[in-house]
């Protein structure tokens, strides 16, 4: 029996099952009782949407209102009828100046995730330009032996993206390499898991700011002597320590749980203790292990936010953070905007995630 | 001397107040070369009693000797087939009996171990679904497998626990026909769990009962004394199966009427008799 892969199987696979769907209608595939998992899968998701926008565009209005009212009624009070006119006139056309600062609109995010591609754009030409025009003295300035001259400028919302991802990925490989080798250690041996227990038990549940802060002090200090930006080693420190409990844990757990007619094969076959771990043990747990692992990078992508911001380590948290501070006045939307793109990217590497686990997992109940 | 011996073993589960010996006072030897079965109720301590054997458990007290030695954790001299298959699922058919072959001959180059492999999974009947995993096979598939993966590593003495229990009787008899040739082949020793006479009577040279537990002990033995090889159809013709059949039956029967009477007489009912509802709703 050959195994075919379409579209069908790929998307079923990684939970984007109503794509499938959606491609059926198009071809003119669809049955008739399919079309009640249509409206329940894609017309009422969609619908709910539209419902969301709805609704966030008439409460931003509302907020612009209450508002605009606010700012009237105390020109007026402060300074005047005329003031209070001149005041409504200056927000009716829109002026930056006297705009009121509220929960942005869904157009106005919108307008902002424009702006933001094209201030991309912009800052990647330049920063193109910038690289063709130094080509040539890096060139000289390497066989000198001097640093090359690197692009300073400005990183763009992409750039920040990108910023964050990478040290999500740090922290997240952190996690791997510490959480998943202990856990092994944990689950094998009775005695590290009790003498582990309290250290995971009063560790696991402490905040990310308070990781950073630990991390700060400790790498602080480590790299006291050099002068290069601690900032990035320190945020992916803490979103990794942050992070790998439940990898940790649910290693521990699979590893202390392999079924016992496993086990006694590896007993039969009389295995060495590496055979064991490597051929039975782990196998065995690799679900479990996976499950700790998306749970581990959502929580990563989830803190490294708020660690961002605080290591002021350039990425989301920071765009976030520094569009607060600086208050202009589409800033708001931009907050926005970074919000969502937040949270797709979230929900793109629990995706991930989920179809890695898919493929490594076995059917348990099928095999015995 | 036997070549597998058991001096009054007992074996308890649990301790103090949840302690139950499900095993008492066995005795049994077994010869080079011989082919025993051993029948018993589900439940009746019959895979307790291949776990001393093989050496995943210790006995409570008593000894099993192998070749003369006590038995001290499992060796690749015994081999096992289980009750549930244990094929490891993340692997292939043919991974699954190479992975014993590998850890039985470790002298032995990859070529002639994965010789030894396509040998077995041949004998089986499993070569076209060797790069099969176990999820994809039947239980009869699976069997035949966790059967080769038991035999290529060429025990001395091999030891089944219900190996064809969850086959369909036409796989069982050509899986027994199997186990029998390579025994016979091979001059192995092996000892059977069934619950099965018929399968006892076909492949045995003894069949001796286990007795049902708590605290199950071994019965009285039956000598299977039809020559071999054996063929289903004339054995059911022969005198000899048939009183040999009939007294093992009639054993077990007893011993499942006598644990009845037991049961009978420690529950006594209550006397009560159902409410006349017919009346009431009148
Ligand atoms: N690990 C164990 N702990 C406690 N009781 C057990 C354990 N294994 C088996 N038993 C009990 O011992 C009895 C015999 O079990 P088993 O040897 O599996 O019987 P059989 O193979 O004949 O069906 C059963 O009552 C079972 O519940
Ligand atoms: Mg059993």
């Amino acid at each position: 029996m050959k195994q075919s892969i379409t579209l069908g199987k790929v998307t079923k696979f990684m939970g984007l099952g109503f794509l499938s769907t959606l491609k059926d209608l198009f071809t003119g595939k669809l049955e008739k009782e399919d079309f009640i998992n249509f409206l329940r899968k894609v017309v009422v998701p969609l619908a709910s949407v539209l419902l969301f926008i709805g609704l966030w565009h008439m409460g931003s209005q509302s907020l612009y209102n209450i508002e605009a009212e606010f700012k009237i009624e105390k020109a007026l009070n402060d300074q005047g009828p005329a003031a209070a006119e001149a005041m409504r006139e200056c927000i009716a056309s829109g002026d930056v100046s006297c705009k009121p600062n509220t929960l942005p609109s869904p157009a106005q995010v919108w307008d902002s995730y424009k702006s933001l591609l094209r201030d991309h754009n912009i800052i990647s030409a330049d920063k193109a330009a910038f690289i063709e025009k130094t080509a040539a003295l890096n060139e000289k300035r390497i066989a000198e032996g001097k640093d090359a001259i690197t692009y300073t400028g400005r990183p763009s919302f992409v750039d920040q993206i990108f910023r964050s991802l990478k040290t999500v990925f740090a922290g997240f490989l952190l996690a791997l390499v510490i959480a998943v080798p202990l856990g092994i250690f944990i689950g094998l041996s009775p005695t590290l898991k009790s003498s582990f227990n309290w250290f995971i038990q009063i560790f696991k549940p402490v905040s990310p700011v308070v990781w950073y802060l630990l991390v700060f002090m400790i790498v602080k200090t480590l790299l006291i002597d050099s002068n290069e930006d601690s900032s990035f080693t320190i945020s992916f420190i803490s979103v990794g320590l942050c992070s790998m409990w439940a990898t940790l844990v649910n290693t521990a757990m699979g590893v202390s749980s392999v079924d016992k007619d496993y086990i006694n094969v590896a007993k039969v076959l009389k295995l060495g203790p590496f055979q064991k771990i490597f051929k039975v043990v782990l196998p065995s747990s690799l679900p479990l292990i996976f499950t700790g692992l998306k749970i581990t990078l959502s929580v990563a992508w989830m803190v490294l936010i708020a660690i961002e911001l605080l290591a002021q380590s350039p990425g989301l948290g920071l765009f976030v953070w520094e569009e607060f501070q600086n208050g202009a006045n589409d800033s708001n939307a931009k907050i926005i905007v970074a919000m969502f793109v937040i949270g797709i990217i979230g929900f793109l590497l629990d995706r991930l995630m989920l179809t890695i686990q898919n493929w490594v997992s076995f059917d348990k109940t099928d095999a015995i | 001397m036997a070549y597998l011996e058991l001096n009054n073993i007992y074996k308890t589960y649990g301790q103090d107040e949840h302690a139950t010996e499900v095993l008492s006072n066995i005795n049994l030897s077994i010869y080079e070369g011989e082919f025993v079965a051993i029948v018993g109720f589900t439940g009746s301590g019959k895979t307790t009693l291949v776990n001393l054997i093989n050496g995943l458990l210790e006995p409570t007290s008593g000894e099993v000797l192998f070749k003369g030695e006590p038995v001290q954790g499992t060796s690749h001299e015994r081999g096992v087939i289980f009750q549930n298959y244990s094929l490891l699922p993340w692997l292939t058919v043919g991974q699954n009996v190479f992975m014993a072959v590998k850890e039985a001959f470790p002298k032995k180059s990859k070529n002639e171990l994965n010789a030894i492999v396509a040998e077995y999974v041949e004998m089986v009947s499993l070569t076209p679904a060797i790069n099969k995993r176990p999820k994809e096979l039947s239980g009869g598939m699976r069997q035949r497998v966790a059967v080769a993966r038991a035999l290529a590593m060429k025990p001395e003495m091999i030891i089944m626990d219900e190996p064809l229990g969850a086959l369909d009787a036409l796989t069982r008899g050509n899986l027994q026909d199997e186990i029998l040739n390579i025994w016979g082949k091979e001059k192995r020793t092996a000892l059977l769990i069934t619950n099965d006479v018929d399968e006892g009577i076909y492949m045995a040279d003894r069949i001796i009962p286990l007795r049902p537990g708590p605290n199950a002990t071994l019965g009285p033995e039956f000598k299977i004394d039809i020559e071999r090889p054996r063929d289903k159809t004339e054995m059911n013709d022969n005198a000899n199966f048939k009183k040999t059949r009939n007294a093992i039956i009639e054993y077990l029967m007893d011993i499942g009427n006598e644990r009845k009477l037991e049961a009978s007489e420690e529950f006594i009912l209550p006397d009560l008799s159902p409410k006349d509802f017919v009346n009431q709703f009148k």
